[in-house]
């Protein structure tokens, strides 16, 4: 009996301190890849090669998901908002929260599934094929030129993507609300206007997003580099990089709205 | 693989759209601080009551947005509300303007409503509205509603 608690508890540290461990090895390679981007710029195209990749490749999952995404938030909102007789106020509400909330939280999600997931694998199979491994061979660094680039890629990307989601969702809310229910135009846009502030409201929400977009890409290189190198590690790195990086999304985007918009 | 030309160019299509999306937010979503210390100036006011009003809330005079609440306290000396209200420089109001605190619709956001007075000087950086009208708040309508429904009801007695 005894002796089953005390197996229990040794797994339990064990997880614990292999936990804190990896957290350690995160860190020191996120202070690495920080030390050796100026050897990754010196190749800017690299870079670009990676944006076209995280970034480019996402736009079509984004422009389509942001599009339904504010079309259900424009009914959604209209629903509610016409029993309250203030219609016009849907403009407001699909503004406020995909700038505040689901522009970066759900432009992040896709990203992480979309190109987090793509990193992780192409790292991952690099490390298992030997390439790494062949390119330290040849004095090439790998961190520079392979995780740093595309760290940077899906850095620049994010916010961009973010942004671009935020955009094309009010779109959708306007496509909906305007054109197909038939909300007063004017007022949509003009209290949309009053109550959206640059600073509270769109700039927070591009902070947000990068501070997403930094996170999983992170995540995303890491588990990548640290992959176990066989083809079962590869898939295992490629969930876990889905699943931390969701919860990671999720769990900044509590600690960033508590202390971006604590209710004035 | 592609050309480092057609990456290229679909990396600048993608900066494009996306720095075109921000512009978008930016300018037609959002209203950019423009009552910001910059172009406006700063008038107080004090109330007996706020009701609901909230920082951010819009100055409007005439039902014209001509400024934002920037910051709202409690004044321990008159035990009043101080509401330090930021007006668009180009907006200029007499000395004796009168400020009150409305509600735009029955249940809408409430505002600071100025109504423009006589007098040939104007309110300069930093001066204070002297004619208030607190917010009106519901319950004590209807506390008084209730008591004069019931003064009538023992007079018919």
């Amino acid at each position: 009996m005894i002796a089953r608690v005390l197996s229990a508890l040794e797994a339990l540290g064990a997880r614990a301190t292999g936990m804190v461990t990896r957290l350690g090895l995160a860190g020191r390679f996120f202070w690495i890849m920080l030390r050796v981007s100026g050897t990754s710029f010196r190749r800017f195209h690299l870079t670009i090669r990676e944006i076209y990749f995280a970034g480019v490749l996402s736009l079509i999952i984004i422009a389509v998901s942001a599009l339904f995404v504010g079309m259900v938030l424009g009914l959604q909102g209209y629903d509610t908002l016409v029993r309250y007789g203030s219609a016009e106020a849907v403009g407001t509400l699909v503004a406020l929260s995909l700038t505040r909330e689901l522009g970066p939280v759900v432009a992040a999600l896709l990203f992480a599934s979309r190109a987090g997931s793509a990193i992780t694998a192409e790292i991952g199979l690099m490390k298992t094929t030997e390439q790494l491994s062949a390119m330290e061979m040849m004095a090439v660094d790998p961190m520079a030129r392979v995780v740093g680039p595309r760290f940077w890629g899906g850095v620049m990307s994010m916010p961009l993507l973010a942004a671009l989601f935020s955009a094309i969702g009010i779109f959708g809310g306007y496509l909906v609300t305007v054109q197909l229910i038939g909300v007063d135009e004017g007022a949509f846009w003009s209290q949309m206007k009053a109550s959206v502030d640059l600073h509270e409201d769109v700039l927070n929400g591009i902070i947000k997003s990068a501070v997403f977009g930094v996170a999983v890409t992170w995540i995303a290189v890491f588990e990548g580099y640290d992959a176990t190198p066989t083809a079962e590690g590869v898939s295992r790195a490629t969930t876990r990089t889905v699943v931390t990086s969701s919860l990671a999304i999720l769990a900044l985007d509590f600690v960033l709205t508590a202390f971006m918009f604590r209710g004035t | 693989m592609m050309t480092r030309r057609a990456l290229d160019i679909w990396v600048g299509f993608f900066l494009v759209l996306g720095l075109g999306a921000t512009m978008f937010l930016a300018l037609k979503v959002a209203s950019s601080a423009t009552f910001a210390a910059g172009n406006g100036y700063v008038i107080k006011a004090k109330f007996d009551n706020i009701g609901g009003l909230k920082a951010r809330a819009p100055v409007k005079s005439a039902g014209v947005v001509v400024g934002r609440v920037s910051d709202i306290r409690f004044d321990n000396e008159s035990f009043e509300a101080l509401v330090t209200m930021t007006v668009g420089r180009e907006f200029q109001f007499p000395k004796d303007t009168s400020a009150k605190i409305l509600t735009s619709g029955l249940l809408g956001e409430q505002y600071v409503s100025l109504a423009a007075g006589g007098d040939t000087a104007n309110l300069k950086d930093g001066d204070t509205v002297k004619i208030t009208q607190s917010a009106l708040v519901l319950e004590n309508l209807i506390g008084q509603f209730l008591y004069s429904k019931a003064a009538e009801g023992n007079e018919k007695k």
